[in-house]
């Protein structure tokens, strides 16, 4: 005997093969707001992180309290604060923008201290050796400073680059649809967590294995003992 | 010719040069003897601007180091300097730390650079380690390395501050002859050391300082041999 069919609307889908496509869409996001963080905070960070090493103390202090600031309070905390702080000022800023500006600010923060360390690689007697041989300030800065720190912080730089591409994921709290926040709408949809957690851990490791993968090539190739 | 009169130095309250006459004449080789902490090679450092006087003046050709006009980057081409540490650039090859300044602060073209840098590592006896980086050498090729490098500039003068004490005792012979080769062939120096056996065969003329202030200046003989000041005699006493 058949059962016979209760009338049902379907809630709930299953996972398809199109729903890939959408999710390697949201992963093209979540790089494209890294992509962007990721090099212009490292590129403000490195101005910190030089004006950290050789300026003096007083004029540091005040960076270093910024920068610390940033480096401390949660990163959701200021996606939320810095959003909702534009509307009230009559600038609403779309959820990327925002999200943008926020985690570049807090790249900038954590390169800040690792350029810094990294300046600080090449000792004082060195530097005076390269001035001594006619190298103006910046000379010195760009052919022995910056490679010789460049070596010495890489792995700690690739460590922050990691972090951040990864904490992008928190830009979802503003809603922009990057790849943690489109996986939440499928499981919302599919009621499959398992499967689309599992899939999208895989594209949050092939974003970050190129940058593994690369800085560890230089570093090879710049090992010199 | 270098011309250091009345120079006066200190670090905060501590005055460490107390009024240095000295004359380098051209092709002179002058080693500058003393205790540790007596301002040696705080001397050599104001003589091509690494620090700042206090008091005093210090001419190299007629140029004055510490006046704010004077471009010091372009007098240090002319002054050669090597240091107790080798501060060879450890992310560059031999030939690559020798050929940095000649292309970048000459704008020498890499071709001819690297020209300059060989001949200056054969004239130091390094010619089979242009591709090795410094963390492979010996103390001694690196100081060597440090010497050519300096050389490379092509300099009229060369400073020396202690350059073989950081180095085991079996490695000063290398970087000693390097710097007699130097010598033989006519470059002005000014050597602050240790080595007194060196500074005896070397020099034309030996200073002694003592607190600040050059105790007792002339040949080596009289100097060495046969010091006056009470200070040097202990000094020398304690050395030899």
């Amino acid at each position: 005997m058949e059962t016979s069919a209760a009338p049902t609307i379907a809630f709930f889908t299953a996972f398809k093969s199109s729903d890939f496509l959408f999710l390697g869409e949201a992963a093209l996001r979540t790089l494209l707001i890294s992509v962007i963080a990721i090099s212009s905070g490292s590129l403000f960070g490195l101005i910190f992180g030089w004006i950290l090493a050789e300026f003096n103390r007083y004029m540091t202090s005040i960076l270093s309290l910024i920068l610390d600031l940033f480096r401390s309070v949660p990163l959701i905390i200021q996606l939320i604060l810095f959003y909702n702080f534009f509307p009230i000022i009559g600038l609403p800023l779309s959820p990327f923008v925002a999200g943008t500006i926020v985690l570049i600010i807090y790249t900038a923060s954590l390169v800040a201290q690792v350029a810094r360390s990294g300046i600080e690689a090449t000792p004082l007697p060195m530097r005076r050796a390269s001035r001594s041989l006619g190298m103006t300030y910046f000379q010195d800065i760009r052919y022995v400073v910056f490679p010789i720190g460049l070596r010495a912080v890489l792995p700690a730089w690739t460590g922050v680059a990691l972090g951040v591409l990864k904490d992008s994921a928190l830009v979802s709290v503003l809603g922009y649809v990057e790849l943690l926040r489109a996986s939440q709408i499928l499981v919302t949809r599919t009621q499959e967590p398992f499967i689309i957690f599992a899939v999208v851990g895989g594209f949050y490791f092939m974003l970050s294995y190129p940058i593994a993968r690369i800085t560890d090539r230089l570093e090879k190739r710049w090992q010199y003992d | 010719m270098i011309e250091i009169k009345n120079v006066r130095k200190s670090f905060g309250e501590l005055e460490v040069l107390k009024g240095i006459d000295l004359t380098v004449e051209q092709g002179e080789v002058i080693s500058i003897i003393g205790a540790s902490g007596s301002g040696k090679s705080t001397l050599l450092y104001c003589v091509n601007g690494l620090e700042p006087i206090q008091g005093g003046q210090i001419l190299v050709d007629g140029i004055d180091v510490h006046e704010k006009t004077t471009d010091l980057n372009k007098l240090r081409q002319k002054i050669g300097m090597v240091f107790q540490q080798y501060n060879a650039f450890p992310h560059l090859t031999t030939l690559e730390n020798v050929a940095l300044a000649p292309k970048i602060v000459l704008g020498k073209s890499k071709a001819e650079a690297q020209e300059i840098a060989k001949a200056q590592l054969e004239h130091v006896g390094l010619g089979d380690k242009f591709d090795v980086y410094p963390s492979r050498m010996s103390g001694g090729q690196q100081q060597r390395l440090a010497i050519a490098r300096a050389l490379a500039m092509e300099p009229r003068y060369m400073l020396f501050d202690e350059v073989t004490s950081a180095l085991d005792p079996e490695l000063v012979g290398e970087v000693l002859d390097t710097m007699r080769l130097l010598s033989d062939a006519g470059m002005t120096m000014v050597v602050v050391t240790h080595e007194i056996g060196f500074a005896r065969d070397v020099s034309d003329r030996v200073a002694y300082v003592h607190e600040g202030l050059i105790e007792e200046i002339g040949s080596p003989s009289q100097v060495i041999s046969n010091p006056k000041s009470a200070h040097a005699k202990r000094f020398l006493s304690n050395v030899i």
